[in-house]
Formats: structure tokens, C-alpha cells, sequence
């Protein structure tokens, strides 16, 4: 049995005033936590595009074309997996939805490929029906680098580490192909309702 | 996320292979550059440790601890030791 | 304590969690505390090592790395900053006592380490609460009698905030310690008065001709910008050794 270490405590999730809006195992913190795989690409946005699609059948929009696109704000709720959440985040992005009506989508999964080589996968039936946007702001300013800016994907309902920094694409794809975190042991779908972190959770 | 250095993971390094291993010099698999591990770019902040190759910035390793076990994946490397 | 014999350092041992007892806590600046412990089964340690401890909560458990600020052959003693809102530095400066059990496993490293063989002169640049490790290894040259020649470049916000100034007033033969302040200086001060920059290393370096070793430790950016301008003056990249602390999320 491990020692206890007198006077220490967890961060603990603030009971009754957050109640329903924190998963299981998940503390509130007012922070933003800067967690990373690798270091901060820094993608000039005349160099920037982002494409939907297949290999060979792609939508692609530059910078511009991007920022032209309908938008919209949301506020919500992120759930790390390395458990802290944070409440009522505002975000400005564009729609999943939008952009895959655009691309003509099919394909019932997606991979997310960003600068910097890091991928995950996301059923595209959770990203679509407004649940999932590419977000290109953070609490009303342009998202920094560190935050995954210039864009980055935002998918609330599942673990963060699904909301992937620096997207550049979203590859449609016929089978559930895990991505970065999900071939290392990360849980191939990450509900954060039902606790899923671990493959097999 | 800053990157700290090999020698930040020493204690997990030793947990997983059984001794020290910070100055066990290491070859990446992609770009053939020999470091020691005290001397790669870690970062330990994610939903895993990830360690990278200083010069070509390509995965070396990754240890993710997945309930009780630390699991490994040495496959960026082209050596180790 | 002070007469445990380092065991050989290339002999295999395992890495076992064990508990410490506090046996001090000592106050160093406002927001830094020196916890001095009593390590039943230490296997003595070398100079630049560190230590990871464990802090449980019931099933929870923060994990987190402090380097060793004594000497070989001296008790094992860690110095922490407090960072605020951290999870684990409040509870170790603010809350620990005399007494208390602490779980820690070492010693760990053998990359930044010092030992008077390996020479010098040396080149020990300090960010912060990179002063620690740093500090083992002066204290370390200084109890062997090693005459190896040392100057220390140690860079912190303001005149308060440097640890172990007590200590560092007053080096030993053949160590010269200069301060750089970079947020506030008092009346009067004569030391540095920025972030280290090319200028001010060149000013303070040894020659890149002398085949100087450098450690280097403390936040990311210091200890990135220190060494690259090392490098770019001559020093050969093995010959500068780094322990960047991370900018954020370390607490």
C-alpha cells in the first residue's frame, strides 16, 4: 500500500455548482493546458490550406477562402484525457458539416492530418449534425500556435486529444484506422461519458 | 509544450528498461543521428511521453502508461545502445 | 550519512520507490524551500542528479522531479520553487513539515552530471531554479578539493529571488559567480542588468580555445537560447550539457 502523503489533495471537481457537467474522473481547472506530441509547427498563412477528402478527390480552400466560409461561435465544454476539463470555452470556427456538404463527402470515418505529423480518427457521423467545427479562434482571438493555430479541429463531445492542433485535412476513409495517440493504446472511439481513455476501456 | 530533455524521464527510462539510461547513446531511425538519451527532445505532457530526435524532430519513442503498465513503442529508433 | 560510499555507478541496481522521512524544511527565498530528508536505503548519489517523488491521494498520485541540491556524501537535500496554482510545489513548500514521510525514488541521471575527472574549465549557467543542480556540482568540486577552474552565470528576476545568495557571496577559491537581474536591480547593483544574451556570454564565458565544459539548466527558452549561443561561439555541441526545466505545466 502506498504511503499517504499527510495534507496532500487531488484537484477535485467542484461539487454541486458544476454537478452533470463533468465526466468521470475529470477535475475543472481554469487553466488551458498546452499538452503536445512534438513542437509548435508555425505555418505561414499564405502557405496554409485545408482539404477534405480522399487522396486524389479533394476540396481544397486557402486561407482566404477559408475565412470566407460561413462561422460560427460556440461554447463548450472540453474534457482532456488527461483529466482536467474546462468549462465554457468560446471558439469561432467553421462547421464540419459545411465543409463536408462542400467536399461531397462519403466515407464513414475520417483521419485528421496536421502539420506537424500528428493524426486521430473520428466517425464522420461525430463530425457532422453540428457537433465538430475547425476552429480558427479561441476566446475572441486568432488561435495561437500553441493552442494548435492557425486552425484546429474542435470535437467537445469526445476526449481532446480527438480536436486535433494544426489540422490540415480531413481524409475520408472506409474503415476506423487509428491515428496517433489511438495506435499507442489511446481508446479508438474516447467518450469521455463512458470513460473511454484505453483501448478496451 | 516545451521540450525538456532525456534526462527528465531517467526515472521512467530506468523503470522500463532496468537501469540508467541517460547517457546510453541512441540512433534515429530516420535521419541515423547518434545521441545519448539525456540529450533528446521529450515531451512529457501529453496523454503519453513522447521522445523525439533532436535533429530531425522524428518520434524515437513513446511510453504510455495505460492503467497499471508502461507501454513502449521503440520502433522510431534504429538502435539503442 | 556522510560516510556512505557511492556505489559503483555502472553496476545495475533497480529503481525502487521509497519513503523518506522530512527532516527540515528551510526557507531560501519567498517562494523557494530547501527539504532536507533522511533517505533510509540512499545509495549515495552524484553531483547534477535528481530525485523523482510521489504524492498519493487516496488512488491518486502526482508524480514530479526535483534535482538533488547537496553535495555527494551529504544528506540529500531538494530545493523547490513554488509555482502558483501548481498541483504538487505549494504542498512541498507550504506544507510539509519536519517529520512528514515523503516517497521518493533515485538517484536518477547520468547525463548531467559532474565529477572533478571529468575536468573543466566549467562553464555553469543557471536560469531560475536551474541554480539547483548546479549548485550540487559546486558544492561536489569544492568538498573533493578539485581546483578545477569555475565560473557560474546565474540569472534571476530579481535581487530575492536568487537562491542560495548566502552561499554563492561567498565562493570558493577558483569560482567566480556572476549575476545578471533581469526584472529589477537595487541601488547600486554593479552585476548584470538583462537576459543573458551573445554580448553578455562573451563577456562571461571561457573561451571557446579552452575546451571548457558547460552545464546549462532552467526553463526551456533560457536553456535553448544559452546553448545555441554557445555552440555558435565554438563550443563543441557534447561539450554543453542541458536540463531544460519545460516553460509550462511542470507544477
Amino acid at each position: 500500500m502506498s504511503p499517504v502523503s499527510r495534507g496532500f489533495h487531488r484537484r477535485r471537481q467542484d461539487s454541486a455548482e458544476n454537478a452533470g457537467r463533468v465526466p468521470p474522473g475529470q477535475y475543472v481547472t481554469k487553466d488551458f493546458p498546452v499538452l503536445s506530441a512534438g513542437p509548435t509547427p508555425h505555418t505561414p498563412l499564405d502557405g496554409w490550406s485545408f482539404s477534405v477528402g480522399r487522396p486524389g478527390r479533394q476540396k481544397t480552400w486557402s486561407w482566404e477562402e477559408f475565412r470566407a466560409l460561413p462561422s460560427e461561435d460556440v461554447t463548450v465544454d472540453i474534457h482532456c484525457v488527461t483529466k482536467w476539463t474546462k468549462l465554457d470555452t468560446v471558439w469561432r470556427g467553421v462547421s464540419v458539416d459545411t465543409l463536408l456538404d462542400l467536399a461531397g463527402h462519403d466515407g464513414p470515418f475520417a483521419m485528421a492530418h496536421c502539420d506537424g505529423g500528428y493524426t486521430t480518427n473520428v466517425p464522420v457521423e461525430d463530425l457532422t449534425g453540428g457537433k465538430a467545427w475547425v476552429a480558427y479562434a479561441y476566446d475572441g482571438q486568432p488561435l495561437e500556435p500553441e493552442h494548435g493555430g492557425p486552425a484546429r479541429l474542435l470535437v467537445p463531445h469526445l476526449y481532446f486529444w480527438k480536436s486535433a492542433k494544426w489540422v490540415r485535412s480531413l481524409e475520408l476513409m472506409d474503415t476506423d484506422d487509428p491515428g496517433f495517440w489511438e495506435n499507442y493504446g489511446y481508446h479508438i472511439y474516447g467518450d469521455p461519458w463512458r470513460e473511454q481513455r484505453y483501448a478496451g476501456d | 509544450m516545451d521540450a525538456v530533455d532525456g534526462n527528465a524521464i531517467g526515472g521512467l527510462l530506468h523503470e522500463v528498461f532496468g537501469s540508467e539510461m541517460t547517457t546510453t547513446v541512441s540512433i534515429c531511425g530516420t535521419c541515423g543521428t547518434a545521441r545519448q538519451v539525456g540529450e533528446l527532445a521529450v515531451y512529457a505532457h501529453a496523454p503519453g511521453t513522447v521522445v523525439r530526435c533532436p535533429s530531425c524532430d522524428n518520434v524515437l519513442m513513446v511510453f504510455v502508461k495505460i492503467h497499471d503498465r508502461t507501454c513502449v513503442d521503440l520502433m522510431g529508433l534504429a538502435a539503442l545502445g | 550519512m556522510a560516510g556512505t560510499a557511492l556505489r559503483g555507478r555502472l553496476s545495475p541496481r533497480p529503481l525502487l520507490w521509497q519513503v523518506a522521512k522530512v527532516l527540515a524544511v528551510a526557507i531560501e527565498t519567498a517562494s523557494v524551500r530547501t527539504i532536507m530528508l533522511d533517505v533510509p536505503d540512499w545509495p549515495g548519489h552524484q553531483a547534477g542528479q535528481h530525485v523523482d517523488i510521489r504524492l498519493t491521494d487516496g488512488d491518486y498520485v502526482a508524480e514530479r522531479s526535483y534535482s538533488i541540491a547537496s553535495a555527494p556524501g551529504e544528506p540529500v537535500a531538494l530545493t523547490v520553487e513554488r509555482i502558483d496554482d501548481g498541483e504538487v510545489s505549494p504542498y512541498l513548500t507550504d506544507e510539509l513539515r519536519a517529520g512528514d514521510d515523503l516517497e521518493l525514488r533515485g538517484p536518477i541521471g547520468g547525463y548531467f552530471v559532474w565529477e572533478p575527472k571529468d575536468g573543466g574549465p566549467l562553464l555553469l549557467l543557471a536560469g531560475g531554479s536551474g541554480i539547483v543542480p548546479l549548485r550540487s556540482i559546486l558544492r561536489h568540486r569544492q568538498r573533493t578539493g578539485s581546483t578545477v577552474p569555475v565560473r557560474l552565470l546565474y540569472s534571476s528576476r530579481t535581487l530575492d529571488d536568487v537562491i542560495y545568495r548566502g552561499e554563492l557571496d561567498k565562493p570558493a577559491a577558483g569560482v567566480e559567480v556572476f549575476h545578471t537581474l533581469t526584472r529589477h536591480q537595487p541601488p547600486g547593483w554593479s552585476g548584470y542588468a538583462r537576459r543573458v544574451d551573445a554580448a553578455l556570454l562573451a563577456e562571461v564565458a571561457w573561451p571557446a580555445g579552452m575546451t571548457p565544459l558547460a552545464y546549462v539548466c532552467g526553463p526551456t527558452n533560457f536553456v535553448e537560447a544559452v546553448s545555441q549561443t554557445l555552440v555558435q561561439s565554438g563550443y563543441p555541441p557534447q561539450r554543453v550539457k542541458t536540463e531544460r526545466f519545460g516553460g509550462t505545466g511542470g507544477t
